[in-house]
């Protein structure tokens, strides 16, 4: 082998994997979008340009409804996910008996099987006999019909969202307070700063790198949401939990609309990106 | 002297507050978790009881329906092919090319690996749908074995990058100058040293196949379909074996916490590169 040919041999079949599993599937979903294709009927895809954008945007209500149940559910999660993340990483950062134990038992609802926890869940929310009613019983609240109500079933998804990934805000927030220098913080006691002083002037202009880190992931993230909604409601009921990821799951392999489907794929994915490029600008700005 | 009892009060206060904090806050992120092993040792009865029963004869029922009813054991042995596979193909795939972009600057192929992670799953889902169905590759191994390939291969190459990172140069330079081939020191040098790594690499992405829902649904069939696919075929199909519901979705779970306390220290990088979603 030539000295100089062995470089490219230990990335070539990285190469090759990028381009035969990651770049021809996402330009084939591009090339399909432009056509209308049921993949039920025999006929090939016949070209129609961006008629599929077309009737998104205009022509299709479903669409409209995916996309405010998409925001409203990414939207409200991550925010509280960030805000609560941060505050159990400022609880937990001292020292204490079983810091370790405390941390490897939050790591259980990000480790654990999606499928497991969502049937779970759905069996907690149960309106007849679930546990969650009677958590609000004895709180002296009246019982709810979470993922049966057709308002009450984003809120029930979100608090089981907010449930299995606050921990890993946490963790990764708790990881970037426990790497800041301590001179900051003993200076600011000598002058006399407070425990919200400290962490307002302090803690979190110096952790930020890391929660807009951690932002970026949740949003990515939570857009893409697929296990934890599809097994718990399917986008139900009627429409009320129907995200785009369901949205684009029902056209493409319930009704088999795949030129469809792989459009509203784009427009997913951009929104993705658009979600992340937002982060990089607040991000820069509060720099 | 008094202000000194004071003081201690007020640090004995603050720490009954602290720990009573910590109490609720593990209470709330491991509930589901004691419920779903508390549920399936209840009766299908017990399970749909109202007020919810704390207290009761566990029996181990659920546990040995599923196994003498359901062909469980059989879809375990289908998503430990799958898994198994795909992290095999994906070490070969991934640890040259951790190791290229380490030893010879290709981060731009890096940062493009790890891009993946932005681009929903489902599309990749539909063309490999498609691909599939035209090649016979549905309901095979073969097929969601390269399709697991996308939660692999990215999630290997970059804890590996790192582990790369941390060989010193020197060692691979000598072994170059003794005679060895730029793979002699790829294999005989640099991969020896990241043994640890490369084990926690396999671990991380055998969970994240383990536990992955939205490929099999789609690409396996009935001979192929993995855990996650069938215990929620149990749920979809047979809503009133809810112990059964119970009792599956805690063996499917038991492996992966077995898994995730042997990697602990690189769980959370593992999140926030890997795991392809929806």
């Amino acid at each position: 082998m030539s000295e100089r040919g062995a470089p490219w041999l230990f990335i070539l079949p990285a190469f090759f994997f990028l381009v035969a599993v990651v770049a021809f599937p996402v330009l084939y979903t591009v090339a399909i979008s432009l056509t209308r294709w049921s993949a039920a009927v025999t006929e090939p895809p016949t070209w129609i340009g961006l008629a599929n954008y077309a009737d998104m945007a205009t022509a299709s209500p479903e669409f409209r409804n995916a996309l405010l149940v998409s925001i409203y559910f990414t939207g409200v999660s991550v925010a509280i996910e960030i805000v609560l993340g941060i505050a159990l990483a400022q609880l937990l950062n001292r020292d204490f008996v079983g810091k370790g134990l405390v941390r490897t038992l939050l790591l259980l609802p990000v480790a654990g099987t999606p499928v497991a926890f969502a049937l779970v869940w759905r069996n907690m929310y149960n309106p007849s006999y679930g546990i969650m009613n009677w958590f609000m019983e004895q709180a002296g609240l009246p019982h709810q019909r979470w993922l049966a109500g057709i308002s009450t079933v984003i809120p029930s998804l979100i608090l089981f969202d907010v449930w299995q990934w606050t921990p890993l805000v946490m963790l990764i927030t708790l990881a970037a307070m426990e790497a800041l220098p301590t001179d900051p913080y003993e200076a600011a006691v000598i002058d006399g700063a407070g425990p919200v002083e400290l962490f307002r002037h302090i803690t979190l202009p110096l952790i930020r790198p890391a929660v807009f880190a951690v932002m970026a992931l949740r949003l990515m993230d939570s857009f893409k949401t697929f296990d934890q909604i599809y097994v718990t409601t399917q986008g139900g009921p009627g429409t009320a939990s129907q995200t785009l990821i369901l949205y684009v799951f029902d056209q493409a392999f319930r009704y088999l609309k795949i030129g469809y489907a792989s459009a509203v794929i784009i427009v997913l994915f951009l929104m993705i990106l658009a979600s992340n490029l937002a982060v990089v600008y607040l991000r820069r700005a509060a720099a | 002297m008094r202000a000194f009892h004071s003081a201690r009060r007020v640090g004995v206060a603050r720490q009954v507050t602290f720990y009573a904090s910590l109490v609720l806050v593990l209470a709330f992120f491991l509930f589901p978790f004691f419920w779903m092993i508390i549920n399936s040792f209840k009766t299908n009865e017990r399970i749909q009881e109202y007020p919810p029963a704390w207290a009761f004869a566990p029996t181990t029922g659920n546990f040995q329906d599923v196994f003498r009813q359901t062909p469980f054991l059989r879809h375990a042995g289908n998503s430990l092919i799958v898994a198994l596979g795909s992290v095999g193909l994906g070490l070969a795939l991934g640890l040259p090319a951790a190791y290229g972009i380490a030893r010879y600057r290709f981060h731009r192929v890096g940062v493009a690996i790890l891009a993946c992670r932005m681009i929903p799953g489902v599309s990749f889902l539909l063309p490999w749908f498609i691909v599939f169905r035209s090649l016979g590759l549905l309901d095979t191994y073969t097929g969601l074995v390269i399709a697991h390939l996308i939660i692999t291969v990215p999630l290997i190459t970059w804890i590996m990058l790192s582990f790369f990172e941390e060989v010193p140069v020197e060692l691979e330079e000598a072994a170059r100058i003794d005679g060895c081939s730029p793979w002699g020191a790829f294999f005989r040098v640099a991969l020896p040293l990241v043994r640890s790594g490369v084990a926690a690499a396999a671990i991380l992405a055998l969970i994240f196949c383990w536990n992955h829902f939205l490929l099999p649904l789609i690409l396996a069939g009935p001979r192929t379909k993995t855990l996650p696919v069938v215990v929620y075929s149990f749920m979809a199909f047979d809503e009133l074996n809810l112990g059964g519901v119970y009792a599956s979705a805690t063996l499917i779970t038991m492996p992966v916490l077995a898994m995730t306390l042997l990697v602990q220290r690189h769980f959370v990088r593992g999140l926030l590169i890997g795991g392809v979603k929806g």
